[in-house]
């Protein structure tokens, strides 16, 4: 029998990185009244989502099913008839599914324990009932690990005489239960679990499909079961492990989404208990602990937290907007009490970030709430007779348009909330107006809480400590002035880098690192989705509130005695301040990080002294503690500021204190954004970091800077913060609040001792580095810069790490490999390639790479001619994806021909493709790329580029800024990158950090089957990054049936990413690709997909590690480019390449000299060292080698000093599975693309494709019919390329409600109707194609207030047409390229990084419109005269209309009144003098520069413009 | 990066020479010293690569791109800090420096490379000129003892090095003055004397003690020196010249470079010498042998002589005048080179073999030669070919053989201490520079065998540095 668990930790995999995602819906009547009807919609609806939950390898067990209703008290009296069950009225009594063991003597003891339980906390136990299932439905896993269900009787102790108080006696009992059975020695303690234990609600879940739910639970069928409101949920979880727990609802909430910031909550939440009182529990309280049940989801987390907030006497919305406050901080739309009120709860906890659709539900009122950022959709429609649907999509119900009432969704942060009881719909204005009067949160924070900036003016004593020893002493380079610090200072920018990492991991490096060097930031990928801190602004906050927590079960003026840090960067003044300060009861201790070096040292004591120091300090009523490392000197060094911070906020939580000090800290030692993310990551309040400020001061003296002191230091400070935002922002986290403690970093090479110390919950998966050896290299660092005999230099050392330099850190990539490989490659020199693979193989005396630590077993050989010949091997050789933009044409081309003789495959990278390259060239070359990229951007990304590709790659993340996104300049978008990615040449284009259509792996899995649509002979890829849990999120990938997945080490090139980002951020591929494929043969899905890998592959070996440990296939990119004849300048981001490689400039990119022969010889090699490799282990065929780690193992012989104790056995660990589970690539993923709508649309539209004739078609459509349009579109530009058909060739005619994906990737000449709604991004990808959608004609409401399509619609847009009467939800038309749009609203984000195109909206918009706007118009009616608060204004002018812009708006209009009968237009239209004043042209200010220069050149009749 | 497009707004402008008819008639430096404003624009057009393959070729690691970057921002003393951080005679190598770190620079793949040793003169003029050199005297003395000899700039090197991490110092030198190769091999036209002596009186401000006319190993002998100081250094060069053992060799007029050259360079100090020994180019007809360096000064020397003919005649074919196929970038390649010297007349041939020396009453006068080829033989190694019916012969009154040095002299340091030789005959060392005598190292030239001046810098901080660790158990003197 299977485990009903998720399996142990193992190998690589680690199931607390397990990921969710759903479909979440709810039904309820308005006025509560209660029906079977209600049930039976519940259900309905959960089916109708099934496409957003998933299934593993066993197709008919799902990832968890259910639904939470009102309790049917009706029909358990009617199955308690017989008698054996006395039951009481309702209201007196409670009940739930129990999951108990399969094992009887287990499932006894379970039951003997709640029996107990209920006595001792005297309520009446009432009796047990066998729950009816039918296990015949559904798949086997699932009926292998399913529990013995049974429901539970309690009945309320007479003396009880609230329904409030016995659901809080419950909540006791449960939970009481939970731990005991936990603690016991049973062995199936993780099948035991309770769904629900109330006398309210009533759940019914498990491990099932969607539509399995009312099969398996009988009851459901029953008529008596009767509800007023049913609240479903459709799992989609990245693993196949059997979980029938971890389905939903859970007892208050279901969740579709994922919490970020998990750790630090869980960390404070746990650091909160013991300062927890209630009135209302009393001295039971402590029964209740832990809040959070260990080993739950993220889901089940706040599911705990928020039946504790509620139990303890908080409204629902109170409780959830403590949880999931809106982005409050810079809304100048909020009134000022209701600002306090969020302002008053940011005290007591921090938010729970990450994407959340929540709705919540006690039985009598339920609700839903979105995150700040809107990143889940959430559609609702109330009708006429009270109803009130609401799901992740519309039309999971089939409602009579006329019945409608309204048609909404829910918007960014707001609540949606329906009280059955009063029976009606409370507003999320409404609701927080009566939660800001509750108490008077107003005052409270006037009268209590200090702003930093308010406190007394203080003059620094002038420091007397001479810098430049100190830079030394903290291990400063001239790199890091010069490259680091320099670029800060001048710009207030975080400094850009280019290419790949090649230096040493910290724990393998010679040179004494800083232990910031050894961890590495992880990011968001997939199941969540990155923020774009620069552009989304307004969802960001940097502020932090220092001073003790008080109890958050109670209000109180007390609570909010905080004192406000605006940005969390201190300069010295700051630091003083707080260090004198008086105030409020405020009191600060200082406490010295420094330790004596001319005696043994020992960290352990040290560390401890300060711990103990802090703890006294806070008995003391200390309420802020400076850690301080200033005064170094010959004999005292400093304890690594992040050892201490980290030591200390653990130490604090362990005891409970943590939340009644705040932890400043005043160090020298961090200066790079990194340094800084890690130190709030792990529990710092606040830094000052008083050296850099000293050594600005220093090279404004040296005039090395041209600056005043104020402006650098602010600069400086300045880059830091908006560098610390991308970080959170990486992860999807959008507060430094949310951010502090939830330690989103893995650490490589430090050992679990050290971990479980002083970073306890973060991952270390080799070991290595003991506190011991960290100690060494302080005194080290130390001893180098107070040497026993100084010699008198004044300069510091070099550095080394982002160039290479001779005494710095060592790079693989160095003069001597660089030239050996030219030297080989341009001379088909085998000698020379042996001698640069040796450089790179044997890195003995320079490990750097964690692969150069392994060797290959000793093995039977086999002659060389039995290996599989290179041709075939050279198949699996993909080149890396660089962007033409990124490298030259020449290079692009050079690097497409070469791959397509060699049948391996090129990626075109970002940014499209010249169709020119489609074609054959005379010679017989082809320079067209395999792989097509589909990229945040979708630059060039149109319906002909998709089906000319044998690969379409879905790039997640890239190795250099996993979780960030791009830009390119103006000045480098030439006329032919302009034209090949449908914009202006010369206006600036960013590429957002998420995919707008990937907020979660269902989002994902949507995507792949657009693509796969398009084009279904391509095979669909995603590209990963390696961090930990990417095991888990490629599982989820394979199940969303990703042909390929690619998983990218964090070493990988770029041609243009912040520094920090290209050394710190992701892991390297062989962490990642283990535990990739480990985890999919623990999920038996790693037969459904093949694995590639990348991230500075060189050689031969590297090819066989990476094959040994998982991969089919292997991409190479950098050494690419060094063999065309790049030298590793790193000026990609400077357009300035002397080889004409990585630039746009037209002298330089002749001076490219690379040769397509050049990567021919080049990978002739490789292959031919990896056939010799094979040929000593025995090997036949890649194939044969894939997974095979165990011909693997540690080359203990050459482990550096700090390594000595590497542990390499997770990463060469091979799962035990059954010999039925295949561990290579074998079966073809079933796409479900063999009986979907466009199949009987190509039929119909046959004689337009095949006989120019004109079709019409009429068609009922409904939510599951999902990317409608786009295998259409795919068959138009197969057979006629971009350009299509004529207007109008085909008309299809839908009524009914649209799935996702409606009219993706039309192709010109296809015109779409839609009479009825649709959901999230209709038009995606749009190349030319005409879409029109109007409501049912028999709506009756008004259509310019009404929601009709949803979120991220026309997303990279590239052409074409498209008439919405109606509202659209939120990202309208972002990255929209040349689309012409008519729309009467739209929500936040509005035309966000639009580049072209033209856009008419008649209505509303949100928040956030035209953030990163560079091109295109849009044209706002501004009825309500507040468009300019709601417009970014950061790159865009408010502009009135002149009379092209009439024509344009005329235009349009006449044909969206004729198209879809729009009211709104005909009245524009008819009284247009008196509309054009309202009109608001939304016109990007580079736009208009480069506009009106155009036409100047073209009135000089200098013919047609081109970029110089 | 001084300015990202530099190198396509700048070309590449080296130092000017004084025009030929002026300049042969003197001694004095062909080259003009650059303005500081012309070195900041040069500067300008480094790349500041990520991967500065100069700063890798230049043998003692030369921080190229910094103080390229520092000059193009006016923070002139920052690179004068950073380039004597790694050089100890910048004005030297500035001045004659063959400029690997040029052959090497990445500019230099498709354009032409920035000028870095103009570059390097620039900033170590402008810091003299400047005063922005003070004598660097060590704050603490270790009490250590130690002597170099030979005052070459291995020598030298070495001296300063361990000067500079607190040691006394007393370099010894067999001449009459302080230099080596650099004093009397160097011509003065391609560098003055009194750039020397700057060097030389800075030294003795930072306290190495120079001690001149002293033949170690012979009038002074290495074991006493052993008893006086704590650590020997011996940098003597390598001096032994390579013969051409051919018929007439015995005949007069027949010089070997370096005793030509020394001569002239004490000459112009104002020696007299002798009539007999007087090696002097006035009307007569000179033929150099060896292709080389030296060769070529020797050109330079007989022009300014008043020589009435100057040829200069080389066995080895006539190089490429760019890369070829077996010297791909970055290496330092075999390519034609002409000096200053070439431009001011003289005729230069290859390929040409001498098989022996005509003369008349004892004096030399005509050279028999043949031009020959090279082919592969058998085993891939290139062999040497008469092409028959190509003798000629050339006429000639002086003839220098330039042909290049074996390796150190035996007599004296090497047979005292019967010190290990490698196969060609240099000092062996282990890898810390240390002969098999304790105490005792050796670099430069004499462990290294013939090369460069670059090289010779680099093996006396080298060997610098094994010394101060073995006096003191560690060293923090800079090795790159």
């Amino acid at each position: 029998m299977k485990p009903a668990y998720l399996p142990q930790k193992q190998g690589l995999y680690d199931p607390q990185f397990e990921h969710d995602s759903c479909g979440v819906g709810f039904v309820c009547n308005i006025k509560g009244k209660k029906t079977h009807d209600i049930v039976k919609q519940g259900l309905e609806v959960l089916r109708r989502l099934s496409h957003r939950g998933a299934t593993g390898a066993d197709p008919k067990t799902g990832d968890g099913a259910g639904l939470l209703i009102q309790f049917p008290h009706e029909f358990f009296a009617s199955i308690c008839k017989d008698g054996k069950i006395n039951l009481p009225e309702a209201g007196y009594y409670a009940s739930g599914l129990v999951f108990l063991p399969q094992d009887s003597a287990e499932r006894k003891f379970c039951k003997e324990v709640v029996q107990k339980i209920i006595v001792s906390e005297k309520q009446l136990f009432l009796g047990w009932r066998s729950v009816p299932v039918n296990s015949q439905g559904i798949g086997k896993s699932a009926r292998d690990a399913q529990p013995e269900i049974e429901q539970i009787f309690i009945g309320r102790n007479k003396n009880i005489n609230d329904v409030l108080i016995f659901e809080r006696k419950l909540y006791l009992i449960r939970k009481q239960i939970e731990n005991l059975i936990q603690a016991s020695k049973i062995k199936q303690k993780r099948t035991f679990y309770i769904p629900s234990l109330s006398s309210r609600t009533f759940i019914y879940k498990g491990l099932l499909m969607a539509d399995q739910v009312d099969n398996f639970f009988t009851d459901l069928n029953s008529q008596e079961i009767k509800s007023a409101l049913a609240l479903v949920h459709s799992r989609y979880s990245t693993n196949t492990f059997p979980t029938w727990d971890l389905s939903q609802p859970f007892r208050f909430i279901a969740h579709n989404g994922e919490i970020n910031t998990l750790r630090g909550n869980i960390n404070w939440m746990s650091a909160r208990e013991s300062f927890l009182s209630s009135e209302l529990f009393g001295s039971d309280l402590k029964k209740i602990f832990p809040v959070i049940v260990p080993g739950g989801s993220d889901s089940a987390a706040i599911d705990n937290v928020f039946e504790l907030l509620t139990l303890s006497g908080r409204s629902l919305a109170h409780a959830i907007s403590m949880l999931i406050p809106s982005a409050w901080e810079q809304n100048n739309l909020l009134a000022q009490n209701v600002k306090a009120f969020h302002k008053y709860h940011t005290c007591l906890i921090e938010p729970w970030d990450g994407p959340a659709a929540i709705a919540f539900t006690d039985g009598q009122s339920i609700g839903a709430v979105l995150d700040r950022n809107g990143l889940r959709p959430c559609r609702y429609i109330v009708t006429k007779s009270d109803f009130v649907v609401m799901a992740s999509e519309v039309g999971v119900l089939d409602i009579d348009p006329e019945d409608i009432l309204y048609s909404g969704r829910l918007e960014p942060g707001k609540t949606f909330f329906i009280d059955t009881k009063v029976g009606r719909i409370i507003e999320d204005s409404q609701i927080k107006k009566e939660l800001a009067m509750d108490q008077p949160y107003e005052q409270w924070v006037k009268e209590n809480m200090l702003e930093l900036g308010s406190l007394p003016d203080i003059v620094l004593k002038k420091d007397k400590v001479d810098t430049l020893p100190q830079l030394k002493a903290f291990g400063y380079t001239r790199e890091d002035l010069k490259t680091i610090i320099k670029p800060m200072v001048e710009s207030a920018q975080e400094p850009v880098g280019s290419m790949g990492n090649d230096t040493p991991h910290a724990v393998l490096s010679a040179k004494p690192q800083l232990l910031f060097s050894y961890f590495k930031q992880l990011f968001a990928q997939v199941t969540n989705p990155p923020v774009d801190p620069i552009r989304e602004e307004l969802v960001m906050s940097l502020a932090s509130y220092l001073g003790p927590e008080k109890n958050i079960l109670s209000d109180g003026p007390d609570h909010c005695h905080k004192l406000i840090v605006s940005r969390p960067i201190l300069t010295d003044v700051e630091v003083e301040k707080i260090r004198k300060i008086k105030k409020n009861g405020f009191k600060t201790k200082t406490i010295s990080l420094l330790f004596k070096v001319n005696r043994k040292v020992d960290f352990t004591r040290e560390l401890n002294k300060i711990f103990r120091e802090t703890e006294a300090a806070i008995k003391k009523g200390y309420t802020f503690i400076v850690l301080s490392d200033r005064g170094v000197n010959k004999n005292y060094a400093s304890i690594p500021s992040l050892l201490a911070v980290s030591g200390l906020h653990h130490y604090l939580l362990r005891r409970s204190l943590r939340t009644q000090i705040s932890i400043v800290l005043e160090s020298a030692e961090p200066r790079e954004v990194n340094h800084f993310a890690l130190l709030f990551g792990y529990g710092a309040d606040c830094v000052n970091p008083y050296l850099i400020f000293s050594s600005i001061e220093l090279m404004i003296k040296d005039k090395e800077l041209n600056l005043d002191i104020q402006k650098a230091k602010d600069n400086y400070i300045k880059a830091i913060d908006k560098g610390i935002l991308k970080v959170l922002s990486k992860m999807g986290i959008s507060t430094l609040q949310s951010y502090r403690g939830a330690q989103i970093f893995e650490a490589v090479g430090l050992n679990q001792e050290l971990i479980d110390n002083y970073f306890s919950g973060t991952v270390s998966r080799i070991n290595g580095a003991s506190l011991d050896i960290i100690s060494q290299e302080t005194i080290i660092r130390h001893s180098q810069a107070f040497p026993k005999r100084a010699l008198e230099t004044n300069y510091l050392s070099t550095g080394g790490v982002y160039q290479w330099k001779r005494d710095g850190e060592f790079h693989l990539w160095n003069p001597e490999s660089i030239a050996a490989l030219q030297d080989a490659v341009r001379n088909n020199d085998l000698k020379k390639y042996q001698e640069f693979a040796n450089l790179i193989n044997d890195q003995s005396k320079n490990p750097t790479t964690l692969r150069s630590l392994l060797k290959f077993k000793t093995q039977k050989s086999i002659p060389l001619d039995e290996v599989e010949p290179a041709e075939e091997i050279i198949k699996r050789f993909a080149t890396g994806a660089m962007s033409f933009g990124s490298i030259s044409r020449a290079t692009h081309e050079t690097i497409a021909i070469a791959m397509n003789r060699l049948k391996g495959k090129s990626n075109t990278g970002e940014g499209g493709e010249d169709p020119a390259r489609f074609m054959l060239r005379p010679n017989g070359d082809s320079a067209r790329s395999a792989i097509k990229q589909v990229a945040s951007g979708r630059f060039g990304v149109t319906t002909n580029y998709l089906v000319n590709a044998d690969e379409l790659q879905i790039k997640i993340a890239q190795g250099a800024k996993p979780g960030e996104g791009g830009q390119l300049p103006g000045h480098k978008v030439s006329a032919m990158i302009a034209k090949i990615r449908y914009t202006t040449p010369g206006v600036t284009l960013i590429s957002p950090p998420p995919h707008h259509d990937i907020y979660s792996i269902e989002d994902l899995a949507q995507l792949i089957f657009d693509l796969k649509n398009v084009n279904p002979e391509a095979r669909i890829s995603v590209k990963l990054v390696s961090e930990i849990g990417v095991g888990t999120i490629a599982a989820g990938v394979a199940k969303g049936h990703a042909d390929m997945i690619l998983i990218s080490g964090q070493d990988g090139g770029t041609g243009a990413s912040p520094l920090s980002s290209i050394k710190y951020a992701g892991l390297p591929w062989e962490l990642g690709l283990s535990e990739t494929h480990q985890t999919l043969v623990l999920n038996d899905l790693r037969s459904r997909v093949r694995l590639q890998t990348d991230g500075q592959m060189r050689t031969g070996r590297d090819v066989a590690i990476a094959a040994l440990l998982g991969a089919e296939e292997f991409g190479f990119c950098t050494a690419v480019l060094i063999v065309l004849g790049c030298v590793m300048l790193r000026h990609c981001n400077l357009n300035n390449c002397s080889v004409g490689i990585a630039t746009q400039d037209e002298i330089l990119e002749k001076r490219f000299g690379g040769q397509a022969e050049f990567i021919i010889n080049y990978f002739t090699f490789v292959v031919n060292e990896l056939r010799q490799i094979m040929s000593s282990l025995g090997i036949k065929k890649v194939e044969d080698m894939v997974g095979r780690a165990d011909l693997l193992e540690l080359n203990n012989q050459i482990l550096p000093w700090k390594a000595k104790d590497v542990d390499f056995s997770k990463i060469l660990y091979k799962p035990q599975v059954p010999k039925s589970v295949i561990t290579h690539y074998c079966h073809k993923q079933d796409h479900g693309i063999d009986k979907i709508l466009d199949l009987k649309l190509i039929t119909l539209a046959l004689s337009a494709l095949t006989e120019n004739k004109k079709v019409e078609i009429n068609q009922e459509i409904k939510n599951v019919n999902r990317s409608t349009g786009a295998m259409l579109s795919g068959e138009v530009c197969k057979r006629f390329g971009e350009i299509g058909l004529l207007e109008d060739m085909i008309r299809c005619n839908f009524k009914g409600i649209a799935g996702q994906s409606f009219g993706a990737f039309l192709a010109p000449g296809i015109t779409f109707v839609l009479e009825g709604l649709a959901n999230d991004y209709v038009g995606k990808g749009i190349s030319g194609g005409k879409i029109i959608i109007y409501p049912d004609k028999n709506v009756s409401y008004k259509t310019e207030e009404n929601i009709i399509i949803g979120n991220t619609s026309f997303y990279g847009a590239i052409n074409g047409q498209a008439y919405i009467r109606g509202v659209a939800g939120e990202r309208f038309c972002i990255r929209n390229s040349g689309l012409s749009a008519v729309v009467e609203g739209v929500g936040d984000h509005g035309c966000e990084y639009m580049t072209g195109g033209r856009v008419v909206i008649l209505g509303a918009t949100g928040r956030n419109f035209a953030a990163g706007m560079s091109g295109g118009i849009a044209y706002c009616l501004d009825e309500q005269g507040d468009f300019k608060k709601k417009c970014n204004m950061d790159m865009v002018a408010l502009e009135k209309l002149d009379s092209v812009d009439m024509g344009i708006i005329k235009n349009l209009l006449t044909n969206h009144c004729e198209y879809t009968q729009s009211v709104k237009a005909k009245e524009i239209l008819d009284n247009f003098h008196k509309y054009v004043n309202i009109f608001i042209k939304v016109m990007p200010l580079e736009y208009k520069r480069i506009l009106e220069e155009k036409k100047i050149i073209k009135k000089a009749d200098l013919g047609e413009y081109t970029d110089g | 990066m001084g300015d990202a497009k530099g190198f396509l707004k700048f070309k590449r402008q080296p130092q000017a020479h004084r025009a030929v008819c002026e300049r042969i008639k003197d001694f004095k430096e062909v080259n003009f010293l650059q303005s500081d404003s012309c070195v900041k624009e040069q500067t300008s057009r480094c790349m500041d690569c990520g991967t500065p393959f100069c700063h890798s070729g230049c043998p003692v690691g030369n921080y190229i791109p910094e103080w390229n970057d520092l000059v193009f921002h006016d923070q002139w003393e920052k690179a004068f800090s950073l380039l004597r951080g790694t050089n100890n005679l910048p004005e030297i190598t500035g001045r004659i420096c063959p400029a690997l770190c040029e052959h090497a620079c990445v500019l230099g793949i498709n354009d032409d490379p920035v000028t870095i040793r103009e570059n390097e003169l620039g900033i170590i003029e402008h810091a003299f000129k400047n005063g922005l050199i003070k004598p660097r005297i060590p704050k603490k003395r270790t009490g250590k003892k130690i002597a170099v000899v030979g005052s070459g700039p291995a020598g030298l090197a070495c001296a300063d090095q361990l000067n500079y991490a607190g040691h006394r110092v007393v370099v010894f030198e067999r001449d009459d003055a302080i230099g080596g190769i650099l004093r009397y091999g160097i011509p003065e036209f391609k560098l003055e004397k009194k750039i020397l002596d700057r060097r030389i009186k800075l030294f003795e401000k930072e306290g190495i003690k120079f001690d001149t006319g002293v033949n170690v190993g012979v009038d002074y002998k290495v074991k006493k020196l052993k008893e006086e100081f704590d650590a020997v250094c011996i940098a003597c060069g390598s001096r032994f010249p390579r013969d051409l053992n051919i018929e007439g060799r015995a005949l007069s007029g027949i010089n070997f470079a370096m005793d030509y050259l020394i001569q002239s360079n004490k000459r112009l100090k104002g020696e007299i010498i002798a009539f007999d020994k007087l090696l002097d180019a006035r009307d007569k007809q000179v033929v150099i042998i060896g292709g080389g360096d030296t060769g070529a000064d020797c050109v330079g020397v007989a022009h300014r002589q008043g020589a009435c003919r100057v040829v200069q005649i080389e066995i080895m074919p006539k190089p490429a005048t760019c890369r070829t196929k077996e010297y791909p970038w970055p290496k330092y390649p075999l390519l034609l080179k002409s000096s200053t010297s070439h431009d001011e007349g003289g005729e230069r041939d290859w390929s040409v073999l001498t098989k022996k020396f005509i003369g008349l009453d004892g004096k030399v006068k005509k050279l028999s030669c043949v031009k020959v080829e090279f082919k592969k033989n058998a085993q891939g190694c290139p062999a040497m070919q008469e092409v028959e019916g190509s003798e000629f012969e050339i006429e000639a009154d002086l003839v220098i053989l330039a042909l290049g040095f074996m390796h150190p002299e035996k007599k004296g340091i090497i047979e005292e201490l019967s010190l290990s030789l490698d196969l060609k005959g240099n000092v062996k060392t282990d890898n810390n520079f240390m002969t098999f005598k304790k105490g005792i190292f050796a670099c430069g030239d004499m462990r290294r065998g013939q090369s460069l001046i670059v090289w010779a810098i680099s093996e006396g901080r080298q060997s610098a540095y094994y010394i101060d660790k073995y006096l003191m158990g560690s060293s923090s003197l800079p090795v790159l």
